[in-house]
């Protein structure tokens, strides 16, 4: 079985896709020293699904509680990562460090090696150049653009008031049923397709950055409202074939997890442009926004 | 004009001549061996180990091992770093070989055509003839067949020594293993008690040093042979590029993780014959720890932590109390993490709430 469809039946999918013509047209093209990332623009929709971070009722272990997000907006997301020659011309400008990457890879593959804070500097850098507001997708975000691809946390697992080790044992077993093999090197963009929504490489073998910082909540032992929350923002959620969480400065894949199962190959980004309405659009085409 | 293949060959076939002499039956009174009985055993891949009485029924006996050698690519790491191996029998560790005390261990080693090198075996648990290396040097295309007696108990190192620098060559690629004198009446406890073991595992540690490019990738080479300049190099400076068990980063983890059950009692047997390393079972001890690996030396208590000195295989017996993800790691963390040395045990069964409980579960700090 796919990880991919892991969740499938689940994630109601309420999005339909803009035409990538029609989306990819930077606004401000014209005044841009890079030109515009391709784009896709998901028209508002919904998601039913797994909040990120470590929940517990009662002092155990909980599910990640389901729930339905509505997206009041449109979300204009790139159609491809970041690559690896988009993020050289931030390093070239003096605006991002070289990305932790020592392999030979095409120009044209996602940036690798970068970590949470290069992923933002990137973003500050990228927004400058274009005059555009850009930023990494929050979790959710990612879960709604990556559709059909979006596989989320490990389920299955069991819970057993009396025996924790039965958690620690299922979800140990749910990850090595997942049977990924390492696929170390990235490649070029497009190399693992598009989903439904025409948007490229999701949960091939670069995991992608959100700013979704990682948060314990405790929730009422009846089930309604949450009695508790700390987050923890020195931490990230990352997601790809599975979800995963790593502090902001690790940019290895397999030296950030502390999950005993495999970890990511690769860790890259995309980006969602913010759009800033019609009034502050014309005020930037002025130069005065 | 002298390839590099002829070159190792040169060294190897000198070694060879100064073997060939002392082949011949040695001089001291012998017993009449030829009445004892033989056992043909049938070696596995480590972990796991082949059939064996704990207790050994009857008399000494012969017992006969079979040892194919292979030359081949071995990928060691998730990245696909390849190292031109060097195995006994196909894996990395070779498999462990377990006889009684007393027991004479009869090994047939072969080294086919197909390999390059020149090969040997020395067993520290074998006494004269540098272990039997001096006795075992076989070209590609020999084979060759020793006998010893294994006069003393305990978990014992073998591994390749063919002779000057070709000797840690052929270890840090992968050329060791251990073997198990068993005492005749089993193993047996600080206070001289029986004590059996459910399951055992035989853990090899290895270090290897990868060369790696100019930008830092680790290099492949074509051959052994072709690598062996690169590979001396980083070998003198002394830190290995992995530090794996069985031979490469993760080989017991996942679908491969050991498993026990809670109430189960494990024999770990853990070789390492280049370099120390300290083994730790996360979560929990080493109820008895033969560190040394000798049965004869009653056996350490309650460790939480045990050294292996390079060159040597010890052993620790623990009964599983509680289930869970057991990491067995070499507890240089680094080289746990960052170089590969780590292990899983799987465990089943019932919680003991009275050995741990989680009192309160992470919450804010309380404020007033």
């Amino acid at each position: 079985m796919s990880p991919f469809i892991l969740k499938v039946a689940s994630v109601a999918m309420a999005a339909a896709t803009v035409p990538m013509g029609l989306a990819a047209i930077g606004w401000s093209g014209h005044r841009q020293s890079h030109p515009a990332a391709m784009t896709v623009t998901l028209v508002p929709g919904s998601i039913t699904y797994p909040l990120p971070g470590e929940f517990l009722s009662d002092g155990r272990p909980q599910a990640n509680p389901r729930l339905r997000r509505q997206f009041n907006k449109s979300i204009e997301i790139m159609a491809y990562q970041v690559s690896v020659s988009d993020y050289a011309n931030c390093v070239a400008a003096g605006a991002c460090q070289p990305a932790q990457e020592t392999r030979a890879i095409p120009s044209n593959a996602p940036v690798t090696g970068v970590s949470y804070l290069d992923a933002n500097a990137y973003a500050q850098w990228y927004s400058k150049a274009t005059g555009d507001d850009w930023r990494l997708p929050s979790d959710e975000e990612w879960a709604f653009a990556a559709a059909e691809r979006f596989a989320g946390e490990f389920e299955g697992v069991e819970n057993d008031a009396n025996n924790p080790a039965r958690r620690w044992l299922s979800s140990y077993k749910a990850e090595v049923d997942l049977n990924r093999k390492p696929d170390p090197l990235p490649k070029g963009r497009g190399s693992f397709g598009f989903n439904s929504l025409g948007l490229a490489d999701f949960s091939g073998n670069v995991w992608e950055w959100t700013s979704t910082c990682y948060i314990r909540t405790t929730l009422a032992a009846d089930g309604n409202g949450v009695v508790s929350s700390v987050d923890n923002c020195g931490v990230h959620v990352l997601e790809g074939l599975h979800r995963a969480y790593m502090s902001n400065f690790v940019s290895d894949g397999k030296s950030g997890g502390c999950a005993v199962g495999t970890p990511p190959d690769n860790l890259g980004f995309r980006l969602v442009r913010d759009h800033r309405g019609w009034a502050n659009r014309i005020l930037g085409y002025l130069g005065i926004a | 004009m002298f390839t590099r293949r002829e070159a190792l060959f040169g060294v190897a076939i000198g070694a060879a001549a100064v073997a060939a002499m002392p082949a011949f039956s040695a001089t001291a009174p012998q017993a009449d061996i030829s009445a004892l009985p033989r056992e043909k055993i049938k070696l596995v891949a480590p972990p796991f180990v082949h059939p064996h009485d704990q207790v050994a029924k009857g008399g000494p006996k012969i017992v006969e091992f079979t040892m194919t050698i292979e030359e081949k690519p071995v990928v060691i790491d998730s990245d696909g770093t390849t190292l031109n191996a060097m195995t006994y029998n196909g894996s990395i560790p070779g498999p462990l070989m377990v006889v009684h005390q007393d027991d004479y261990l009869e090994l047939t080693l072969i080294n086919p055509d197909t390999n390059s090198l020149a090969h040997n075996i020395d067993f520290h648990a074998a006494t004269g003839a540098l272990g039997g290396g001096e006795l075992t040097l076989i070209n590609p295309g020999e084979q060759v067949t020793l006998r010893f007696k294994a006069t003393r108990s305990g978990t014992f190192v073998y591994h390749c020594a063919p002779g000057g620098a070709m000797i840690p060559w052929h270890v840090v690629s992968g050329m060791s293993g251990a073997i198990m004198v068993l005492p005749r009446d089993g193993l047996r406890n600080d206070k001289g008690e029986p004590v059996k073991y459910d399951k055992i595992f035989y853990i090899g540690e290895n270090d290897f040093y990868v060369p790696r490019d100019e930008k830092g990738n680790f290099k492949n080479y074509e051959s052994a042979g072709d690598g062996y300049d690169d590979i001396v190099k980083v070998m003198r400076g002394l830190i290995p590029t992995h530090v794996v068990f069985n031979g490469k980063v993760g080989s017991l983890t996942g679908d491969n993780a050991m498993k026990a059950k809670v109430g189960e009692t494990v024999l770990i047997v853990h070789s390492q014959a280049n370099r120390d390393t300290r083994p730790h079972l996360i979560g929990g001890h080493g109820d008895y720890v033969w560190e040394q690996g000798k049965f004869a030396n009653p056996p350490a208590k309650d460790l939480e932590t045990w050294f292996i000195r390079g060159g040597s295989a010890g052993s620790a017996l623990y009964t599983f109390l509680q289930p869970g993800v057991y990491a067995y790691v070499n507890h240089n963390l680094i080289e746990a993490v960052e170089l590969g040395a780590t292990a899983h045990f799987m465990v089943e069964g019932e919680w003991n709430d009275d050995l741990m409980t989680q009192v309160e579960a992470p919450k804010p700090i309380a404020t007033n």
